[in-house]
């Protein structure tokens, strides 16, 4: 056997004074990194396959286990970090392309953590959200132009299809194949009850999971898996997709080995078949064939749904979104570089796109300088980690946000970003029947309730500190927002003022 | 009556319930004191492995209760509907894992007698130790 | 109502459970010839190997007459039934009155003729006063023959091996335990009571008994410093017999436990029981099953009907450790599974599982139980999982729902 360049990545450390050799760990590790030695009488540990997904460690009954990153290291370099030389160091041993999952990593800047809010203080009081009504209610679509009267004096309007989201927070598109039935299952119940909307990726939608579609969003993107009437008709808005924030300029890939009955019937593609999303949609080469789709998908729903344009943000954004607002959509959705997927080249992900902040001031600008803000609604993506996320983008110009990696933590994910090899340990990343099992839907479901019912607890909170009582009147509410260690370019872009000013 | 119940849909053979009914019942504060000093607990609850499906099985507290019928020395009594062992009583005959139709009562073989499932009635107030330890909410303990 | 139950042990306390679950009034009255509270016959053995104290080896709680609003008669023979006024007359010629009459009186041991019998001092192994007198006389290092070689002669082994006694097992028969254990089996838990210093002597008996020696018929002579005699028992049904009632093996009744005499009920060890398993008529002389007799015949005798079904011979016992667990009849088809320190023996006839034989390892052995006694069809189970080992995933996911009451969706 040739030599292995690359060491673990991690660590295993078991305090065998806790270890009762009860081998949960053995038996919930998808990669069989533990292992009970019988002869010895004790668990041991194969570190090569463990990707830090700290199932074992979460479930060790006498919290004996610790997962570190390995001591080990190379030759301290600052040009030539570990990383680095690992990633060539895989790439001369498979000569691929590198794989990943989940959103970028790197140590880029995360604008909304220089974004600081304001809050009320003598003179327009702050409003107590128990005591006071607070409104987290929104919708989304086109906004009306005006009201218009008949010869008898009757108001006329048209009323084009809405969204009605009960807090200003989305589950965004996870495609049925590259998340398991079950996290599918536990995000529909959970946006039913919660009001707002989840969205079924490009894989279609399993035909158990009609019944919520009063709370779903179909979306239809390159490779139109699993888009029939039917399903058009099923959801309560369609989204095309044209990006993903984690891999703009490039399609998808779920290989045939995870393509099992169940996800073959949900796409309507053969069994074992790989499903490749091509990079483009193969009609839509200008805003015209774009908005040839939106009204064709309008037409085929009886023009009944609100139709989503997705796009990633990526350097004009603001002019792609400029024209997308003139195809007919209602709402765009923006997917920042930060966003998740299931597996992204390496590169693609760690390069490509810009943040969602930026992007979102940009566009919310554009739009506004155009005139067609009320055209459609904003909805933004890719790393949306917290309440006070949710608020400063709502404040930047969003009409709501749109959640998936915080989604999935709730669930259980431990961001270990090897969703690509499809050994989820937490039942969410995986089509393997044990491992599905894991993952019980009355468990997540209520986590996921738990999770944006207390982000709205929030949401009211920071609003009322503000004097605020709705998302309406938060809502491009930058003078709520300053800046912090910013430069002047990235305030002027995210059109907010420095703290002091 | 609220009883224990397994959905094996759920069930994963992770093996927790076992570990946490035996360290329940052992009398250590932990369970780590309870598999580390000695002899060796014995859980009441047992999981059976199978190519895709596993579950546990625990006393039914069955209308049955041929187990009470069927024991010789009066260790197995029934007290609010639970089947309950006064364990200093069992001479360890086994005329109940005889008769337990669903082989609920498990053999402590170090101390030659039975013990069996009593919902965590003695050792703590609350869920049974196995239905706070499942990670999936495959065990339950409810009225059916 | 009056109820009047003739024996203190698990059917009068069955009889007294199946009572009280419908008349929690009515009188009842205890009448046995011994002295004692209720106690548990079968830890008579480990009573005398000290294994269990004086308090344990009540088989319910001292305040379970008072509980139960029993009252008892304790030391007094019951000598007649008069079916014409309805009572009982006891030994000091006392006539209790009842309505409704239970008849537990259980079994006597059987001691056969043998030459000289009648001038040694022996022991037999079924009350508290027999292991009492037992306990009185042992010293360590006796020499102590036992005949027979069934359940109660090996328990009364097993108990004076705690005293360092030399012991000795004679029995006619040709291997041990023949009433539950095949020869295998028979050969295996020989061999492992043999090593614990039990001798046996098999397929003989004595043929002249003398003070401290026995002559058996094969010419061996055994000496002794304590005979206890085991071979067997005979139910006690003279009451019934006397009383104008049927009487077979034991005495009969119907599946409410009712013998043919109006308002006399039967159930334990002296009564003929149906053997679901083999289909034919015997003496179960089994705990569990005087205990179930006894609380169908009192529900019966409270005004329920009820009905006492699906008995099968069941044994649960263990000898230095070593646990056997046996059910229903092995006339069938068999599988046979040994290892060193186990043996297993399954067998099927008609399609179900119709009894078994565990050895050594005995885990879940109900399971098998409750196969015969539901006569599960063997189409409906998983027969490698049934052969390997007791388990409820041999059963079809429906037949579990059903058994174990779980939803499942």
């Amino acid at each position: 056997m040739a030599i292995e360049f690359m060491n673990p990545l991690f660590e295993v450390i078991r305090d065998s004074d806790r270890c009762i050799k009860c081998r949960v760990c053995e038996r919930q590790c998808a990669n069989e990194v533990h292992k009970y030695d019988a002869d010895l009488d004790k668990m041991i540990s194969n570190e090569m396959t463990c990707v830090d997904c700290q199932r074992c460690v979460c479930l060790c009954p006498t919290h004996a286990l610790k997962i570190r990153p390995n001591e080990n290291q190379f030759r301290e370099n600052a040009n030539w970090t570990h990383q680095t030389m690992d990633e060539v160091y895989k790439q001369a041993g498979s000569g691929g392309v590198l794989l990943s999952a989940m959103g970028n990593p790197k140590d880029l800047p995360v604008y909304w953590d220089r974004i600081l809010l304001n809050a009320s203080q003598v003179t327009n009081p702050p409003i107590d959200p128990l005591r006071e009504p607070m409104e987290t209610k929104t919708f989304l679509g086109k906004k009306n132009q005006g009201i218009t009267y008949d010869e008898n004096g009757k108001a006329h309007y048209d009323k084009t299809p809405y969204l009605e989201l009960d807090v200003p927070i989305m589950f965004s598109a996870m495609s049925f194949g590259s998340i398991s039935k079950n996290a599918h299952e536990s995000l529909a119940r959970a946006a039913t009850e919660l009001g707002t909307f989840y969205n079924t990726g490009e894989g279609g939608l399993h035909r158990d999971f009609y019944k919520y579609g009063a709370n779903t969003i179909c979306q239809v993107a390159s490779g139109r898996f699993g888009v029939f009437k039917g399903y058009l008709d099923a959801g309560a808005a369609i989204e095309i997709k044209m990006g993903q924030g984690a891999k703009p300029g490039i399609g998808g890939h779920l290989p045939g080995m995870k393509i099992n009955d169940e996800i073959s019937r949900t796409r309507m593609i053969p069994k074992g078949t790989d499903a490749i999303s091509p990079a483009p949609h193969h009609d839509i080469y200008s805003i015209e064939d774009l908005r040839q789709l939106v009204i064709s998908l309008k037409e085929a729903t009886n023009w009944e749904k609100p139709i989503i344009v997705k796009i990633a943000a990526v350097h004009n954004v603001a002019a792609i979104a400029s024209g997308v607002a003139r195809s007919g959509a209602d709402i765009i959705a923006i997917d920042g570089f930060r966003g998740g997927t299931g597996a992204a080249p390496t590169r693609i992900r760690d390069n490509v796109g810009i943040p969602i902040e930026l992007a979102l001031a940009a566009v919310d600008s554009r739009l506004r300088d155009e005139g067609i803000r009320n055209d459609v609604s904003v909805v933004v993506g890719g790393s949306v980690r917290s309440a006070a996320d949710v608020v400063k983008a709502i404040a930047l110009g969003a009409d709501a946000v749109y959640i998936a990696t915080s989604a999935l933590l709730a669930m259980g994910c431990h961001l270990c970003r090897s969703c690509n090899t499809g050994k989820c340990n937490w039942g969410i990343a995986t089509q393997r029947a044990d491992l599905v099992k894991r993952l019980n839907p009355d468990i997540a479901a209520e986590r996921l309730v738990n999770l944006v019912t207390a982000w709205d607890h929030e949401i009211k909170e920071m609003m009322g500190g503000m004097g605020i009582n709705s998302i309406e009147a938060l809502r491009g509410n930058r003078l709520m927002l300053r800046g912090v260690g910013l430069t002047q370019k990235e305030l002027d872009i995210l059109g907010i003022q420095h703290a002091g000013e | 009556m609220k009883k224990v119940y397994v959905n094996e849909d759920w069930c994963l053979a992770c093996h927790l319930c076992e570990f946490y009914c035996a360290a329940a019942n052992s009398g250590a504060p932990d369970m780590v004191k309870a598999f580390k000093s000695g002899k060796k607990p014995v859980p009441r609850i047992q999981v059976e492995e199978g190519s895709d499906v596993n579950f546990a099985v625990q006393c039914r507290h069955c209308d049955g209760k041929a187990c009470v019928k069927g024991c010789i020395t009066g260790a197995l009594s029934i007290k609010d509907g639970v089947v309950v062992c006064d364990e200093s009583r069992c001479v360890g005959c086994y005329t109940c894992v005889l008769s337990c139709p669903f082989g609920c009562i498990v053999i402590d073989e170090e101390g030659h007698r039975i013990q069996k499932c009593d919902l965590c009635t003695k050792n703590h107030d609350g869920e049974p130790a196995c239905v706070q330890g499942c990670p999936n909410k495959a065990i339950v303990f409810e009225e059916r | 109502m009056n109820y009047v139950i003739i024996g203190n042990s698990a059917a009068a306390v069955g009889t007294i459970s199946g009572i009280r679950e419908i008349d929690p009034n009515g009188k009842i009255t205890v009448i046995s010839d011994e002295k004692y509270h209720t106690y548990s016959r079968p830890l008579i053995s480990y009573w005398l190997q000290g294994k269990v104290t004086d308090k344990n080896i009540y088989y319910r709680d001292p305040d379970f007459y008072e509980k139960n609003g029993v009252e008892t008669v304790f030391g007094k023979k019951v000598t007649k039934i008069n079916t014409e006024n309805k009572s009982v007359v006891l030994d000091d010629g006392i006539s209790v009155p009842y309505d409704k009459l239970m008849v537990a009186t259980g079994s006597k041991p059987f001691v056969p003729p043998m030459n000289g019998l009648d001038k040694v001092h022996y022991h037999t192994f079924m009350s508290y006063d027999s292991v009492k007198a037992i306990r009185s006389e042992i010293k360590p290092n006796m020499k102590v023959l036992i005949i027979g070689a069934g359940l109660i002669g090996l328990k009364a082994a097993e108990a004076l091996s705690a005293y360092n006694a030399q012991i000795t097992v004679v029995d006619m028969a040709d291997r041990i335990l023949p009433s539950i254990l095949d020869v295998r089996a028979g050969v295996m838990m020989q061999k492992h009571i043999e090593k614990q210093g039990v001798r046996f002597i098999l397929g003989t008996s004595a043929d002249e008994l003398t003070e401290h020696s026995a002559k058996l018929k094969n010419g061996v002579t055994v000496d002794f410093d304590m005979l206890i005699i085991a071979v067997g028992v005979r139910p006690n049904t003279e009451l019934v017999s006397d009383a104008g009632g049927k009487v077979e093996r034991g005495i009969v009744t119907d599946n409410t436990q009712k013998t043919t005499i109006d308002d006399v009920y039967a159930a334990g060890d002296c009564t003929v029981s149906h053997d679901a398993s083999s289909d034919s008529d015997k003496i179960l002389a089994l705990l569990p099953n005087a205990y179930m007799q006894g609380e169908v015949a009192g529900r019966n005798m409270a005004g329920r009907e009820n009905h006492y079904v699906n008995a099968i011979p069941m044994n649960a016992i263990g000898f230095f450790g070593l646990h056997i667990i046996t059910a229903g009849s092995y006339d069938g088809e068999e599988f046979i599974d040994e290892t060193e320190n186990t043996y297993k023996k399954l067998v099927f006839r008609d399609n179900t599982l119709k009894g078994y034989i565990l050895m050594g390892d005995v885990k879940r052995a109900g399971i098998y139980t409750s196969m015969i006694k539901e006569r599960i069809d063997l189409g409906e189970v998983d027969i490698d999982m049934l052969k390997d080992r007791p388990q409820m995933m041999m059963f079809s996911k429906e037949r579990r729902e059903e058994k174990l009451g779980g939803i499942f969706r």
